[in-house]
């Protein structure tokens, strides 16, 4: 068994949901289960990552998934430097790997990087001495999401084991998307996909879940409804051909959430485009809507995968030559 | 008079399938004589004397497809640096590619690659001059005087005249010339921010994809403007089962039409891409197991007519970044040889006419006097083993660029020596 302060991931980066074990899914989402209790009480700030310094990279805005990470590291008490990377050496024409290594000589303790290529996280992991955390890259992964995602489920529903869950909208662009259907069908939940064929990727059912085009079908009988965001600029004919005609096949309603489990849960990873691809009325209804929840659990889970990668760095401070 | 004597060689010749233990005269940068018997009454006097211990003597090879960085990216690769990766490969022809800047689309530029070529390189190049002004796709470029001018070939590189319209006049017009078009089959907007072959594996890497279709797509279309126009086409390099039955479908017909596959193509498919490897990300991308294997088919059946290294030189400012952003391209000079045989070795085909592939067809497409061993012609050889086994060691590369696909990754087939016009231009031995 795993001691309370034993090590929880096997690899010192966070790069993806593939590689994850059951067992460190486990650890990371109980470990998480305690920071809410944390969070919740008077008693938020901890030292645990005294003297430990997170740098933010996000070679793309998100408001919402950065400052998650800064009041997660906060809280532990790391140093955070938040790197604005508009305005750096990036957009002079500098490699990726140029501002790896100008950072690594910085020496962070853990890097956490947001880009828009796939594989970014992975090539800066190569190439730096500090934990890297993937807090989103390209189409390809987004694990805080999914995990944070499957904390918000558990506390819920209890377990995974047979729970229908249908990820509905743009699954082509989403790393939500892939993160969700790689860790919530490991946990043991059924997974379907919900989408109209220009917004579903080639051979998506290498994943092993369910594919639907029809939202009615796919959400019969779902114990988890999860929309995704639809992109403004991929609205206008280029996937779909308008808003409103998405909203009418695939934007979630009252009417649609009918099909589903009564007591069904509905997520959303946000920032949601309301009356695209969500009905306010369905969003706003604490009956169903975990959406601010998952904010919250937000916070929880990345402290969990910041105290679990600063189990793996060593003690004594890297600073020493 | 300057004399060389190869003794103790296997000749190795595709264009009159010769594969004998013998020997063979250079005199005067020609080959003078060959033959199983040669020398058998004594050596000559005069001549320089290379023991081959029993090393394949073949032509020297032909590759179709070559970028450079020559002129405007010379940090990337210069002709020189091209030709000596090219001779340290066995390869004494080279035919360049017009994707330089500014574009290879004007008489002018055509001697300054000659002139330039002659100048500094040690193997022969060969132009191909653009088929369109700036390789805009928009106009033609004057293709009889870059003709009269010395361009083998014409052709917009690793891009796809996008007009249809545009396309067939070139093609018209190329005819009247007699002129050789080089395509290249990849439908622009189907694979418009695309980095690899769709399916599976880029789903799960979640990369910008684009289909196998985009291939066909062209492909079918060159095929039918081939047919409306009459001129002669290659396609520089095709790398899907679906775009060879087409090929194939169209030369019953009796159309004039051949096409190439790159040796990157015959040994490597989708999954090799691996962990974003940018080495590995090429155009066209890698493609699944299943045409990479009806592209060796393809080879062993004689229905592909040429293998390319499709060399494109690239530096660490266009590789490392990730995979989305990072350019297209591999180079391929150095291992052409040892991954076409590969086919040899895993029993796909035969040793001749894998070197048929390299040699003598690329020379009949071009209506170059080499890729044969004939008295008279040119004495462009390479004396090679074809059983040595070596590991690809990109630092020990003779190319400016490092991007290498094959990196750590062992070959049999090692070239020992080079020569153009009878003067060694590689050996191994100097390099060890």
């Amino acid at each position: 068994m795993r001691g309370v302060d034993g090590p929880i991931l096997r690899t010192s980066h966070l790069l993806g949901t593939e590689q994850l074990s059951i067992d460190e899914i486990t650890g990371l989402l109980d470990l998480a289960g305690s920071y809410v209790g944390l969070n919740r009480t008077g008693d938020r700030k901890h030292a645990l990552l005294k003297g430990r310094t997170l740098v933010n990279m996000f070679f793309e805005a998100s408001t919402r998934t950065q400052s998650s990470f800064e009041l997660a590291a906060k809280r532990l008490g790391a140093d955070v430097l938040n790197m604005s990377v508009g305005t750096s050496s990036v957009s002079k024409g500098e490699t990726l790997l140029d501002t790896a290594a100008t950072l690594n000589a910085m020496r962070p303790d853990i890097l956490v990087v947001r880009h828009h290529d796939a594989g970014a996280a992975e090539l800066l992991s190569r190439k730096v001495d500090c934990c890297v955390v993937n807090a989103g890259d390209g189409a390809h992964e987004h694990p805080t999401q999914a995990l944070l995602d499957a904390l918000t489920i558990r506390r819920r529903r209890g377990s995974f084991e047979g729970l229908i869950v249908a990820i509905c909208g743009d699954i082509l662009h989403s790393r939500v998307a892939r993160s969700n259907i790689i860790l919530l069908s490991k946990l043991g939940a059924q997974v379907r996909l919900v989408a109209p064929r220009t917004l579903l990727p080639a051979r998506v059912e290498c994943f092993g879940a369910e594919i639907h085009t029809d939202m009615d079908r796919g959400l019969a009988g779902a114990d988890i409804v999860m929309m995704l965001r639809l992109q403004l600029e991929r609205m206008s004919g280029a996937f779909v051909p308008s808003a409103r005609e998405y909203f009418r096949f695939y934007g979630l309603d009252r009417e649609k959430l009918r099909r589903a489990k009564p007591g069904v849960l509905v997520m959303h990873p946000g920032p949601m485009n309301r009356g695209i691809e969500i009905d306010s009325a369905v969003a706003d209804d604490i009956e169903f809507s975990v959406i601010q929840e998952q904010v919250e659990m937000g916070v929880a889970l990345r402290m969990a995968v910041l105290d679990a990668l600063a189990r793996g760095l060593p003690r004594d401070g890297r600073n020493a030559p | 008079m300057r004399r060389l004597a190869f003794t103790n060689a296997r000749l190795l010749d595709a264009a009159s399938s010769l594969d004998t233990p013998g020997a063979l005269l250079v005199e005067d940068s020609h080959i003078r004589e060959f033959g199983p018997r040669l020398f058998h009454d004594g050596l000559p006097q005069d001549a320089e004397i290379i023991d081959c211990n029993g090393r394949a003597l073949a032509p020297g090879l032909v590759d179709m497809r070559v970028f450079t960085g020559e002129p405007g990216s010379e940090h990337r690769e210069t002709l020189e640096s091209a030709s000596r990766a090219a001779a340290a490969g066995g390869i004494t022809t080279m035919v360049v590619m017009p994707n330089t800047e500014p574009v290879i689309d004007e008489p002018s530029l055509v001697d300054f690659i000659k002139r330039r070529a002659a100048a500094t390189a040690s193997v022969r190049v060969l132009p191909m001059a653009a088929l369109t002004r700036r390789l805009a796709g928009e106009s033609m470029t004057e293709i009889g005087l870059l003709k009269e001018a010395g361009a083998v070939a014409f052709t917009d590189g690793d891009r796809t005249v996008t007009s249809t319209r545009v396309m067939r006049l070139a093609l018209a017009y190329a005819s009247t010339f007699g002129a050789l078009v080089v395509g290249h089959a990849e439908d622009p907007e189907l694979s418009k921010g695309a980095a690899m072959n769709e399916g599976e594996f880029a789903t799960r890497l979640g990369l910008p994809s684009a289909p196998p279709a985009a291939e066909t797509i062209i492909v079918e279309r060159d095929i039918r403007l081939v047919e409306l126009t009459g001129a002669r086409y290659h396609f520089g390099q095709i790398s899907t089962r679906a775009a060879l039955e087409a090929v194939v479908a169209a030369k019953s017909r009796g159309l004039p039409i051949t096409c190439g596959v790159s040796a990157c193509h015959l040994a490597l498919n989708e999954l090799d891409v691996d962990s974003y490897l940018t080495f590995r990300k090429v155009k066209p991308p890698l493609r699944s197991e299943a045409d990479r294997e009806a592209m060796v088919e393809g080879v062993a059946a004689g229905e592909i007519d040429v293998i390319v290294s499709s060399h494109d030189p690239q530096a660490a400012d266009t590789k490392r970044q990730t995979f989305a952003h990072a350019a297209f391209g591999a180079i391929g000079l150095e291992t052409l040889l040892p991954v076409t045989l590969q086919l040899f070795h895993n029993g796909k085909a035969g040793l001749l006419h894998l070197l048929a592939a390299l040699t003598s067809t690329p020379a009949r497409i071009l209506d170059l006097e080499s890729g044969r061993l004939e008295c008279g012609l040119p004495a462009d050889l390479v004396l090679f083993d074809p059983e040595e086994p070596f590991a690809v060691d990109a630092s020990a590369l003779h190319s400016r660029a490092r991007n290498t696909p094959f990196e750590g990754q062992t070959f049999q087939g090692r070239v020992h020596q080079t020569y153009v016009d009878g003067i060694r231009v590689f050996d191994h031995a100097a390099h060890r």
